[in-house]
């Protein structure tokens, strides 16, 4: 295995080799998705845990499926029912569990760097599938993956992201990932859910590929590819917006945006989607956006993922 | 029963001092300080060898964790830290289980110490009752009870007409008034610093401002009070500009920083390192520099350890459910002769800032090699180097980034009063 790193823990530790990596094997795989039997044995007898502390749908259904596509065994666990309620702690539950004979683990957790703490600790990979307010490196890969399926590129393009950028783990990965592959990244919403000045720095990964505005509009001229985000009201703990009619009305995706827009702008959404708030529901029937495809290539991008850990592939023979 | 301590580099901030010579104990008490003393009865000689010869350290800020978390430390081991760390005397900070907030806890510490402890404790109490920032405790019968001070340490006092009861009713009893300073507002839920260590990690700032913002407000309060504050384990620049002014106007108030915020920096917490999440944070190389050059033009006149041991059950964990705080008595020294290495402070001025100062604040004597005055003297080589190994940390907790880090300067030997303690064995 030439990774450099044993686990999947961020977009931050990724260089864009890595990345592309992941793509060109996810482009390779997603064809078994659409074969009669779409299963392959490449991973029979390989043990996966879906640690979930945190509810999913999207990911943690797709993860799944790309475990039984690849014919490896997933187990999932998630709070209820476990000894989560009786009190083990996280690294308690990663030891218990990897006696039983995990191969590898996939974590969501609603703290920051939780994946990253059980790495120190774990002797088979960790994917994090989701980190508190931290990342969420495989939503940002499967949102590359979209874009150069649409736009045949993921440099030189102008990608905005729009929403609660300060809590959204998915706006951090993609604001590293989109910027790693050559492309300029324009965040806009509240300015107090945008990074602080002092932490502009760290998401600027050169002078010009990084930008914070204040009007969402700024953000969409022109935008190759636009971002909307959820209001995660579980997040925030405290009331951090005035009301989602105020949210709509000033920070919302509508029809009157598109004007602004190029004519065949990408419309992404990591979901779950707060219809009427950060997207007015009739951008449902927009002919650019990609929300579903995003979800397809999750399934795809995390094959690639689960191949690459398990085997060390960066290709992939068929064995069927 | 004499005891003569040969030959040392003596440093005695009390009497300005500084000089090679001999030192003369009897029966616990200092006898004298010479360039050079001659005896011809039968003493015990300690050859000092250019070593400094000093009196104990006072850190006005420990956590002993007893009552109520002796997993973590108690009475008996953290003054073992302390007494290998230099420090013979320590105030402990009330924030134990129960908290210090009322005189029978008072008094069950002093009476735990009487039996167990190495050094002098001296408890502080709480502000508040139960540090709940609402009602001020009994002040008069904590004092009493032998509180040496109040604070509600670990937690600012938000309501500010609280503070303000609190400044005046303290002088009633002289007794001295410690501020952490942090405007909870401002540092909910917050990790480490707010800055590109923040965005890197994911994890929720606490912003300058939280401090900044309390120590104004303190030292407001101080000057329509005239009753002095003391402001604990400063951390950031950003104060800076309010304590020169504090001085202008002759406010009466203290100020101290710990000897992590004049060494580290923010990128400790890489890889959410819990050891190096504190309270105050770490913050940038620019904070560490202004409290360097703080502590050089005497803004900061108190270096104190801010000891705050936690087991692993609290620091091997996830990083946002970790514990805040760094062990530190046995860190104290060591990195605090630093401040003498880069030229910011001579030993004179820093001895000042770990034994006479804290005194001050405290509204103690401090330890002092005149004559008459109990026998509190260490011995230190300051050129020693050496890894700061487990083994060697006295306390019950390990929780210090220093962890098998390289250290220098130790404390050789010390003597208290009667008692010889040989510290260089292990």
């Amino acid at each position: 295995m030439d990774l450099k790193t044993k686990h999947l823990l961020d977009i931050a530790s990724l260089s864009k080799e890595e990345i592309e990596d992941f793509l060109n094997l996810a482009e390779n795989l997603k064809e078994i998705l659409y074969r009669p039997i779409p299963k392959v044995p490449t991973l029979r007898g390989k043990l996966i845990i879906n640690l979930f502390y945190e509810p999913s749908t999207r990911t943690r259904f797709s993860f799944e499926k790309a475990a039984k596509t690849l014919s490896a065994d997933s187990l999932t666990f998630t709070g209820k029912g476990t000894s989560i309620e009786k009190g083990e702690t996280l690294l308690d539950t990663i030891k218990n569990l990897e006696a039983i004979g995990a191969d590898l683990f996939i974590i969501r957790h609603p703290v920051a760097g939780a994946p990253h703490f059980v790495a120190k600790y774990s002797k088979v990979p960790i994917v994090n599938a989701g980190d508190g307010t931290h990342e969420h490196p495989t939503q940002a890969l499967l949102d590359l993956l979209t874009v150069k399926e649409k736009l045949g590129t993921l440099s030189d393009l102008k990608v905005a992201i729009i929403g609660d950028i300060k809590h959204s783990r998915v706006a951090h990965s993609d604001i590293l990932a989109f910027q790693k592959m050559g492309s300029t990244v324009w965040v806009s919403g509240p300015a107090h859910l945008l990074p602080d000045i002092k932490e502009e720095n760290y998401f600027k990964l050169s002078e010009k590929s990084f930008k914070i505005c204040y009007k969402i509009e700024d953000a969409i001229k022109d935008a190759d590819i636009i971002i909307a985000l959820r209001i995660q009201r579980e997040r925030h703990g405290e009331a951090l917006i005035p009301s989602f009619l105020e949210y709509h009305e000033f920070f919302g995706l509508k029809p009157k945006h598109l004007e602004l827009m190029k004519e065949k702008t990408i419309l992404m959404h990591p979901g779950p989607i707060n219809w009427g708030v950060e997207l007015a529901y009739e951008m449902e029937k927009y002919p650019f956006q990609v929300i579903l495809d995003q979800v397809e290539n999750g399934v795809a991008i995390r094959m690639a993922i689960l191949l690459r850990f398990l085997t060390g592939e960066k290709g992939y023979e068929d064995f069927s | 029963m004499k005891i003569l301590v040969r030959k040392g580099r003596i440093i005695d901030p009390s009497q300005n001092l500084d000089f090679l010579g001999d030192l003369l104990i009897e029966n616990g008490k200092i006898l004298g300080i010479e360039k050079n003393i001659e005896i011809h009865e039968r003493v015990e000689i300690i050859e000092a060898n250019n070593l400094w010869v000093l009196p104990g350290l006072v850190d006005i800020h420990v956590h002993l964790r007893e009552p109520g978390e002796e997993w973590k430390e108690d009475i008996e081991t953290g003054t073992k830290s302390a007494l290998y760390g230099g420090v013979l005397r320590l105030a402990c900070m009330p924030n134990t289980k129960p908290p210090n907030d009322s005189p029978e806890v008072t008094k069950y510490i002093l009476e735990r110490a009487s039996q167990k402890a190495y050094v002098t404790v001296y408890p502080i109490a709480c502000i508040t009752k139960n540090q709940e920032g609402k009602e001020i405790t009994e002040f008069g019968r904590l004092k009493k009870a032998g509180a040496i001070a109040v604070s509600d340490d670990g937690k600012w006092v938000q309501d500010s007409g609280v503070m303000k009861r609190a400044m005046l009713y303290a002088k009633n009893f002289d007794l001295p008034i410690i501020s952490h300073c942090e405007d909870i507002g401002l540092s909910r839920g917050g990790q480490i610093n707010e800055g590109c260590f923040s965005a890197k990690l994911g994890l929720k700032g606490i912003p300058t401002s939280a401090e900044t913002i309390a120590v104004l407000r303190d030292l407001i309060l101080a000057k329509e009070t005239q009753k002095s504050v003391h402001l604990a384990h400063l951390s950031t620049k950003e104060v800076i500009p309010f304590l020169k002014w504090a001085k202008e106007e002759n406010i009466p108030f203290t100020a101290e920083t710990c000897p992590h915020y004049f060494t580290l920096t923010e990128r400790e917490v890489e890889n959410y390192n819990t050891l190096a999440k504190v309270n105050p944070p770490l913050r940038t190389e620019e904070d560490v520099l202004a409290i360097k050059l703080a502590l050089k033009e005497g803004l900061i006149e108190v270096i104190a350890s801010d000891h705050a041991p936690h087991s692993p059950l609290e620091k091997e964990i996830e990083f946002e459910h970790a514990s805040f705080g760094m062990i530190g008595l046995q860190t104290l020294l060591p990195l605090s002769l630093n401040l003498i290495r880069e030229g910011y402070l001579t030993p004179l001025a820093l001895f000042e800032k770990l034994i006479v100062n804290p005194s001050k604040v405290l509204g103690i004597d401090p330890p002092s090699f005149k004559k008459g005055n109990s026998a509190e003297v260490i011995i230190v080589d300051p050129e020693e180097e050496y890894v700061l190994t487990e083994e060697i940390i006295q306390s019950k907790s390990k929780n210090t980034p220093f962890l098998n880090k390289k250290l220098k300067g130790r404390v050789k030997k010390v003597i208290l009063k009667e008692k010889i303690f040989d510290l260089s064995l292990i």
